[in-house]
């Protein structure tokens, strides 16, 4: 469906089964699929947690956790069933790899979640995919029947005695979903209200058992670490931030397409040589260096390597690879706009502060926008995005909050440009576009 | 209340799949609305039977899920996304031209009940857009000429 691209300074290890039909089982299996998982059979759970651990594999959806430590905090004598449960609910704003994975190499997931299940002596993984990628729930679940059909997965696995079940699991439209208690709840059948932590899902997660709760790019790794040497994949990466990654290049640049490159690479090489520049001549105005939730980057901060330590020097973070790249036509105010929107559309209502502040804050944005913007509004944006801080149960208030920040901070005086009724100086048609009886305040 | 077979054999299948009877609520609240269109004071009875819940507890799960609608829709839901990525490729003009050319706004339907218009959140497209989803079909690097060709088709088939 969605278009491949290439680089040459690509290293493909999640992405190097695209394009070459490996949706069919007997043709994973040509390329080296569930080897992986064969080789973990014969390892101890901590020898696969440990070969996790040295290749220096993090969270890929977001928070950049060390994957190798959250497996390690699965209780070993707990008497209760244990579960992998794989977050496809790929929703962050910027951000469409693991569609691509899902489409193009289901069974690498399917695999990932198997090592994970053998690592915590789990029975079973739930692979949860968004509702919107209905076809991709069609793709797994076909794999998953294939699966089953040769005897890799069910009762007896590859004649080891042991028992390993994978179930697919369809959501129906929310973002706050992929969150990681969020969607447990959602699993169960309810709304996808986040849990208060801790206890952290590796010990009270779903059904109130031990759970680890992996991204699909993350457990699509696992059988490459597996299989290609912990160390190697290491190596393509920094120290502490192992591996490649697949970046979603996205927004004003000339080959938009998602990457796969070593983490450290370099995020104006990325734009102007991988991305090949900015379309029209124009100049970066900015940048979103993880997907919507992270704070933005100006042009003169793009000079840093992306990786997890790297983007936080920088004062934002890596997030979930969506890089968005906006051009010096763009107006920041209405990208903050819409970014607000976003988050009032999905804030669950569950804690006040995200409930309430991103409503305030969406209302208030419009309004400004639209030439109804008072002085005071400026810092006020900026005051209830900082309440909002660290006062909710998931992360979704934060990542209304950051975003916000950072351009208020960065672009202030392109609030200060939309004052006193004055149109929008990048958009003066499209303005009047926009609502008017907010102006009124 | 009668869903089709294919519907009842993916239920009675995936009620297998998990400790809690509850689990499969969401899906199959997505899939029964596939086949009546929308989720009906009938259809809510049904699965909240099913699965031993009241029929609140059904309902307080729909209205938290955005692809979920318990009001009528169009044979084809045209959903264009209009979060960053997509704005930044011309989501908004796309999004004023299907308004236009459609004559309908956010969440309603036209009078021939063959379509229906949505503002959606990011769609897992960014590297492809702007882009939409129409039903569950993706259509990505679009442009107004697109969009009109697209919708045409549908409207033919």
């Amino acid at each position: 469906m969605a278009d491949l691209v290439s680089h040459p300074d690509e290293v493909k290890v999640v992405s190097k089964r695209f394009g070459l039909g490996a949706t069919d089982i007997d043709r994973y299996l040509e390329l080296d699929g569930y080897k992986a998982v064969q080789k973990a059979l014969g390892m101890t759970p901590d020898a696969i947690i440990g070969e996790i651990k040295t290749s220096g594999l993090r969270g890929r959806g977001g928070a950049g956790f060390p994957t190798g430590m959250k497996w390690s905090f699965v209780p070993k004598d707990s008497p209760k069933a244990k579960y992998i449960l794989c977050n496809g609910d790929e929703s962050e704003p910027g951000t469409c790899k693991d569609r691509l994975i899902l489409e193009h190499d289901p069974h690498s997931v399917i695999e990932g979640v198997m090592i994970a299940g053998l690592a915590v002596n789990a029975q079973s993984g739930y692979i949860y995919i968004r509702g919107e990628y209905r076809y991709l729930s069609i793709i797994m679940q076909k794999a998953i029947r294939d699966a089953y059909a040769k005897g890799f997965l069910g009762k007896n696995i590859f004649g080891s005695g042991k028992t390993f079940d994978v179930y697919w699991h369809g959501g129906a439209g929310a973002y706050e979903v992929g969150e990681e208690s969020a969607l447990m709840e959602s699993l169960e059948g309810k709304r996808g209200v986040p849990r208060i932590k801790p206890p952290f899902p590796a010990v009270v997660g779903l059904w109130g058992s031990p759970t680890v709760i992996n991204n699909v790019e993350t457990l699509s790794s696992a059988p490459h670490i597996l299989l290609d040497g912990a160390q190697k994949f290491a190596d393509y990466g920094t120290p502490k931030n192992g591996g490649v990654r697949l970046f979603c290049l996205s927004g004003h640049v000339n080959k938009p397409g998602v990457y796969e490159l070593p983490l450290g690479y370099s995020l104006k090489k990325m734009i102007y040589d991988v991305g090949g520049g900015i379309p029209g001549g124009k100049k970066i105005k900015a940048v979103v260096p993880g997907g919507s939730s992270t704070p933005v980057l100006t042009a003169d901060e793009i000079d840093i390597a992306m990786d997890f330590d790297g983007v936080a020097k920088a004062g934002s973070m890596l997030g979930s690879g969506g890089v968005v790249v906006i051009d010096d036509s763009t107006c920041m105010v209405r990208f903050a706009q819409y970014i607000m929107k976003f988050y009032q559309h999905e804030s669950c209502g569950w804690c006040i502060p995200c409930r309430e502040g991103t409503d305030w804050l969406k209302k208030t944005l419009d309004r400004f926008h639209a030439g109804g913007g008072v002085k005071k509004d400026i810092d006020n944006i900026q005051y209830l995005s900082e309440n909002m801080l660290g006062r909710t149960f998931c992360p979704l208030g934060d990542a209304a909050a950051m975003p916000t920040i950072s351009i208020v901070k960065k672009f202030r005086k392109e609030f200060e440009d939309h004052l006193e009724g004055k149109p929008c100086p990048f958009d003066p048609v499209g303005t009047t576009r926009q609502l008017l009886p907010v102006l009124s305040h | 209340m009668k869903f089709s077979a294919e519907f009842e054999q993916r239920f009675t299948e995936m009620v297998t799949h998990y400790p809690s009877k509850r689990s499969v609520l969401v899906p199959t609240l997505l899939y029964a609305q596939d086949e009546v269109g929308y989720l009906s004071d009938e259809v809510i009875a049904e699965i909240a039977q099913r699965l031993d819940l009241k029929e609140l507890d059904v309902r307080n799960v729909i209205s938290y899920y955005s692809m979920l609608t318990t009001k009528p829709r169009g044979k084809y839901n045209v959903q264009i996304c209009t979060n960053i990525a997509c704005i930044l490729r011309g989501a908004d003009e796309l999004y004023h031209h299907c308004q236009d050319k459609l004559g309908i706004r956010h969440k309603q339907t036209t009078s021939d009940g063959q379509f229906s218009l949505e503002e959606v959140e990011c769609i897992g497209a960014c590297s492809w857009a702007p882009a939409m989803q129409v039903n569950y079909d993706f259509h990505e690097n679009l442009t107004p000429e697109k969009v009109d060709a697209i919708l045409d088709g549908y409207k033919k088939a």
